[in-house]
């Protein structure tokens, strides 16, 4: 007996019963359904998660002050230390010491009121070198980014965020140049505005003010030193970014003069250790959102052992006929076998196209709810899974309802009314 | 063609033993056409599962064709049936939402023979007189259609025996009466036949009538004057 002929034969059967099959389809497309629907959302809060990551700027290494433990075991605050100063800025931007750093730029952060004519605003305060732009992937759509010399001159000028525009400036950045504004009474002019990243979650990108690191100490964080709260490191390359984090350790712990690493007054954490934390948390949602999926698939599985049985018993004398006119047990099992697995395999196809298609729908519905879930994203691999693992699920919840059948005895089974 | 030797079959009922059949000898030659008769409970049925290799014996032996059967596997004795049996039953069997023309094919289907299926089914049809309703369901046929598809299913294979279990007796008398000369006809044309049955009426077409009483073959001799068909 061929597969076409078995096939004829199962689709047959199931046309007999349309309902029946239908609804069992619809329990197997529900469960497809919402493995792939659910494991897209969970792979998109993932792809969301790691862009928000990557518009801080690629290759990123974060070195953050720290004090080594005080005796007594007593540690102070994250970052409550002072320890880093622009010698360390400087030793870090050197290529001869540092080949596989790109760029190094310190970050000194204040509190940000700022007001012009009327309006109030709050944003942080980032005060830096003429390196960050490059190094933290902003680009500006008007005006320009401070210079070195102003940043040796302590220039009052400010690059502002489009939110701060917005609220300073009602939206208009070409209205907000050379305009003044007062960041906590003190006036600093606007020279430039970076493009919107339009990127939330994380905390908006678009919310920043940014000024020389020489205006900040001098203006804004008087009383308080030459404080620099993290240095941030650009490796060369993705692949270089532990060659980059060993070399700024070793340059940081000899300026400092520390011979004990354990000893070290700073910590160091790269963009991929953000990540992969972050990577872990969207791999466990995605995995627990994907299993209470699978578990409506067993469920639908269930459904093709019960209807199976159902089919069985009532084409016992079926199969009594087939066997007196030489089924063999083979036959009779590939017969209610494929039926299973073409039942469910309908149901995977049609689940596929549902989740895929809500997919789709889901962000449309504009849930506030979901939009920190990102767009989902139907991978193919779930698909593909999801349709295998719904034909697998036939064969299993097949196998006995199938076996029951060709092990009927033909001469009870042709007497079975 | 067959040659049943010392069979017996026991089937066990909870703690009783019932002896369907008791030492039973049969030789049935090509080309005969052989009624078996006896009352309900006599045996007929389970000398029918044996002859037709749904069930096997208990003990003795028995040879189709030349081929020992009684200790065979569930497939082998399929492959037997498949090849060397063509069964007629009293509630015709048919298969369901299939037409006449693909329940005449399903032995050949199960034989995995492809060669002319269609024209060999087709003539098959034909030989029974309802080539015009091949593509007939069998819900849409009469009694006495339905049972000519099934002897023309259980011609298509060209087996070695035709066995046919009580053929008429779901059929009115005037379809009994084109069945069974169909079935005569056929032996004419020199099909062995055996024909399960218990009404004289039917029996008489017979050459050869066996009768069973209690497991035990009671009479075995030619028909003294066997209806001959009219066709």
């Amino acid at each position: 007996m061929n597969l076409v002929e078995a096939l004829r034969i199962a689709i047959s059967g199931l046309n007999a019963n349309r309902l029946r099959s239908g609804l069992t389809v619809l329990g197997i497309m529900i469960g497809v359904g919402a493995v792939v629907l659910l494991v897209a959302v969970g792979n998109g809060a993932s792809v969301q998660v790691t862009s928000q990551i990557e518009s801080l700027g690629s290759n990123l290494i974060y070195v953050y002050p720290s004090s080594p433990t005080a005796a007594g075991g007593v540690a102070q605050g994250f970052g409550a230390g002072q320890t880093l100063t622009m010698t360390d800025v400087q030793n870090l931007g050197d290529q001869t010491q540092a080949p596989d750093i790109a760029a190094a730029i310190p970050i000194a952060t204040a509190p940000g009121r700022m007001t012009h004519g009327s309006q109030n605003w709050f944003a942080p305060v980032s005060g830096s070198t003429q390196d960050f732009a490059a190094v933290r992937n902003y680009s500006l759509q008007v005006g320009q980014f401070f210079t070195q010399s102003q940043v040796n001159s302590s220039a009052r000028v400010v690059v502002v965020g489009q939110t701060v525009v917005d609220n300073l400036f009602g939206g208009s950045a070409q209205s907000a140049l050379n305009q003044t504004i007062e960041i906590q009474r003190q006036p600093f002019t606007v020279i430039g505005v970076f493009v919107a990243k339009g990127s939330q979650g994380l905390g908006n990108q678009d919310n920043v003010a940014v000024i020389p690191i020489t205006a900040a100490w001098n203006y804004l964080t008087g009383g308080r030193g030459k404080n620099i709260s993290q240095i941030v490191i650009q490796a060369t390359s993705a692949s270089t970014i532990t060659l980059a984090t060993q070399q700024a350790t070793q340059i940081l712990l000899t300026d400092h003069k520390i011979s004990d690493p354990a000893q070290a007054d700073f910590t160091t954490q790269s963009q991929q250790d953000i990540l992969s934390s972050y990577g872990q948390i969207t791999q466990t949602l995605t995995v627990l959102l994907g299993s209470v999926a699978a578990i409506a698939l067993v469920v639908g599985g269930i459904g093709i052992m019960n209807i199976m049985l159902v089919t069985v018993t009532e084409r016992t004398r079926e199969i009594g006929i087939r066997k007196a006119i030489g089924a063999r047990r083979t036959d009779i099992l590939l017969q209610f076998l494929i039926e299973s697995m073409f039942l469910s395999g309908v149901g995977g196809i049609l689940g596929i196209v549902v989740g895929w298609g809500g997919s789709f729908w889901l962000p449309s519905l504009k849930l506030s709810v979901l939009s920190s879930l990102g767009t989902p994203v139907v991978s193919i691999a779930s698909v593909l899974l999801a349709f295998g693992v719904s034909v697998g699920i036939g064969l299993f919840f097949g196998i006995y309802p199938a076996n029951r059948a060709a092990a009927l005895n033909p001469i009870e089974a042709l007497r079975y009314e | 063609m067959i040659e049943i030797a010392g069979v017996t079959k026991t089937y066990r009922m909870g703690s009783l033993e019932v002896h369907a059949l008791k030492r039973v000898d049969l030789n049935i030659e090509a080309g005969e056409f052989v009624a078996i008769m006896g009352a309900s409970g006599s045996g007929k049925s389970t000398l029918m599962n044996i002859i037709g290799c749904l069930d096997v014996p208990s003990s003795g032996s028995y040879a189709l064709d030349g081929i020992d059967v009684a200790n065979l596997s569930d497939d082998q004795l399929a492959l037997i049936r498949n090849r060397k049996i063509g069964f007629v039953f009293q509630s015709f069997n048919l298969i369901p939402r299939s037409s006449a023309l693909h329940n005449v094919e399903m032995p050949l289907i199960y034989a995995g023979d492809t060669e002319n299926r269609r024209e060999r089914a087709l003539a098959a049809l034909q030989a029974v007189g309802l080539s015009d309703r091949a593509q007939h369901q069998p819900s849409e046929l009469s009694g006495g259609q339905q049972q000519r598809v099934a002897v023309a299913r259980a011609l298509v294979t060209e087996p070695a025996i035709m066995l046919a279990d009580e053929p008429t007796g779901n059929l009115d008398s005037e379809s009994s009466l084109e069945i069974i000369e169909l079935i005569s006809a056929l032996n004419r044309a020199g099909r062995t036949i055996v024909l399960i049955t218990h009404e004289d009426e039917i029996a008489r077409f017979a050459r050869r009538v066996v009768r069973l009483r209690d497991g035990v073959i009671v009479s075995d001799g030619p028909q003294r004057a066997p209806v001959e068909a009219r066709v």
